[in-house]
């Protein structure tokens, strides 16, 4: 039986490198044998993309693409459907989290330096990814076509509008229509449940090639690859499997904890993650009171807001996130970890931090004098937090990191 | 050893490229128009007629055209008068930050110099404005002299869609394409061009 077993085993093994690519991954994949809790949000962020795609698929089952449709469907799968509210509330939950892994697991590139030389297209592929679901949360939160879908929609479709000359005919294109119609859900449908997982498959799959070419980076922001043995590992490291697998499933279970508790006690968050105006059906000629984003893109709705300019609210809102792309020669620092770097970059750190936090509140609640003020200040915090790198990194005094992790 | 045929080969290798370039528009081009509004949506979005004679003298009805609400207001003789006295609290009294396609026929901004014809969505959002053609206090303004505004964020028209200074609106409402036949009013397309 078990020779049997083996000698499938080995006939697909020649045909289908099997063995070579368990050993290359994951047996004898050498990562750093000490990382802290930061380093387990990239993990958690391939639990969550599963996550999304399974309920993802299993939504598509009962939802309707249709302008008359689609909230009913929504409605449907809430009540109808067996266990169809915890299909909804998973994706919905999901949606979420998944921005607060990234972001957090964005945060811990900043502390620890990870984009450095050489990781720098493992930062780049990163930051598409994290472009990347922005737009896929934004179709997502379409497709319900409640009233905050609608003109959530509406806000966003017009800033196209702010583009020189072909602003408007730009906008009657994306829309397919005069307004936000069926014709405008059936396509934010495909692209929201086909065209964009494609791309952010495959681009987590380049963001996890590069980064096992180059390997993983530690909290002492030191390079482990200087001190090998015989056989031309790292001393400092450990295989990835079975020793970080098994660590990382230790915080995964508490992950899902969390998880599990928001979607089966908390799913609306406050109006935080559901909005309660999106409980209600889209009506193009009634505005809700209040248009906010959900919590993951406030940061950028306040930056918008805090530029009288409908143009340049939308350079400013765009060059917030482009500025990602280009931290790794930003950066100039002779050491990659926040524990050695000097005390400007340590100040910068808490300001870029808070700023980001303080505008993701005053993009949540209606605009008052003193709180665009605020927006201002904290736009201002955050393009200088990027654009003064190259000056404090460089010029501050860091300390020595030790030569082995 | 350097070979005989690299220049040929490079020129080559350029003109394919070249030539599969230039079919780039064209395949693209079913995708790109796929996504222009079908011919569905543009019957849909058509234009509307409605006739215009019910209306009294100062009432402001409230037409669909492209799911989008469009004011249609009949003045009264006291209200074109009044149009001249807000001038100054007006930030682009003449239209001339935006597309107006009437301009400099009446001072109601449309075709007909008895009625106004508004796009009835806030220039600023996308909210829809409420009518207030009283001249009297108001919470907003204590001296309101007749207009639009708009709950959400507070902006004011005037009472032919012209935008107040300070308010967040960027600019006067807009006046969509029409045309009167007679007491029949079109929404939608100018006359002769449809």
């Amino acid at each position: 039986m078990s020779s049997m077993f083996l000698k499938v085993f080995d006939w697909v093994n020649h045909r289908l490198p099997i063995v070579n690519t368990f050993e290359r991954h994951l047996s004898k994949h050498p990562v750093p044998k000490k990382v802290n809790f930061w380093y387990l949000f990239g993990a958690l962020a391939s639990v969550v993309l599963i996550i999304q795609i399974v309920s993802g698929i299993w939504l598509m089952m009962p939802y309707e693409n249709t302008e008359e449709g689609a909230f009913a469907s929504v409605e449907f799968i809430m009540r109808d459907v067996d266990y169809g509210w915890v299909i909804r509330y998973m994706h919905t939950t999901g949606a979420s989290m998944f921005f607060a892994v990234v972001y957090l697991h964005m945060f811990r590139g900043l502390l620890y330096g990870s984009y450095q030389r050489p990781r720098e297209l493992v930062w780049i592929f990163g930051m598409t990814i994290y472009l990347v679901m922005m737009a896929e949360g934004f179709l997502g939160y379409v497709l319900p076509y409640g009233q905050m879908s609608y003109w959530g929609a509406q806000v966003i479709i017009s800033l196209f509008g702010a583009i020189p000359y072909i602003g408007e005919s730009l906008e009657v294109w994306v829309r397919g229509d005069y307004y936000i119609s069926g014709a405008t859900i059936s396509r934010f449908f495909a692209l929201h449940v086909v065209a964009l997982p494609l791309i952010l498959i495959a681009l987590v799959f380049m963001h996890l090639v590069a980064l096992h070419e180059v390997g993983a980076g530690n909290p002492e922001g030191i390079d482990i690859e200087k001190h090998v043995d015989e056989d031309g590992v790292p001393l400092d490291s450990v295989p990835f499997f079975p020793y970080k697998v098994l660590n990382a499933l230790v915080g995964i279970g508490v992950f899902m904890i969390v998880f599990s508790i928001i979607m089966f006690f908390f799913p609306e968050m406050g109006g935080y993650f559901l909005e309660k105006a999106n409980f209600e059906e889209a009506n193009p000629l009634s505005t809700p009171e209040h248009i906010a984003p959900v919590w993951y893109y406030s940061p950028y709705y306040a930056m918008l807001r805090a530029v009288p300019d409908k143009l340049g609210g939308l350079i400013v809102m765009a060059g917030a996130i482009a500025i990602l792309f280009v931290v790794p020669w930003l950066d100039r620092s002779k050491v990659a970890s926040i524990r050695y770097k000097g005390i400007f970059s340590k100040i910068a750190l808490v300001l870029f931090a808070t700023s980001f936090i303080t505008l993701g509140y005053l993009g949540t609640v209606p605009v008052t004098e003193s709180r665009k003020l605020m927006s201002v200040i904290g736009t201002v915090i955050y393009f200088g937090f990027f654009f003064l790198m190259p000056f404090y990194t460089s010029l501050e005094k860091t300390s020595v990191p030790p030569e082995r992790l | 050893m350097s070979n005989p045929n690299t220049t040929r080969r490079k020129v080559l290798i350029g003109m394919t490229a070249a030539v599969g370039a230039a079919g780039i528009p064209f395949a693209a081009t079913p995708f790109i128009s796929a996504w222009n509004p079908s011919a569905k949506a543009k019957a849909l979005g058509a234009a509307v007629k409605v006739d215009v004679s019910k209306i009294q003298p100062g009432q402001k009805i409230q037409v669909s055209w492209r799911k989008q609400p469009v004011f249609v207001i009949r003045h009264t003789a006291k209200s074109l008068e009044s149009l001249g006295q807000v001038v100054a609290k007006l930030d682009d009294p003449e239209s001339l930050n935006i597309e107006e396609p009437y301009r400099g026929i009446n001072n109601t901004r449309s075709k007909s110099n008895e009625f106004s014809v508004l796009a009835g969505v806030c220039t600023h959002l996308g909210c829809s404005p409420k009518y207030y053609p009283e001249m009297e206090s108001k919470p907003w303004d204590s001296s309101w002299s007749g207009g639009f505004f708009c709950p959400c964020h507070g902006s004011m028209f005037d009472l032919v869609g012209r935008v107040y200074k300070g308010v967040p609106a960027p600019t006067n409402l807009k006046v969509p394409p029409h045309f009167f036949e007679g007491t029949i009013l079109t929404i939608g397309e100018d006359e002769g061009v449809a």
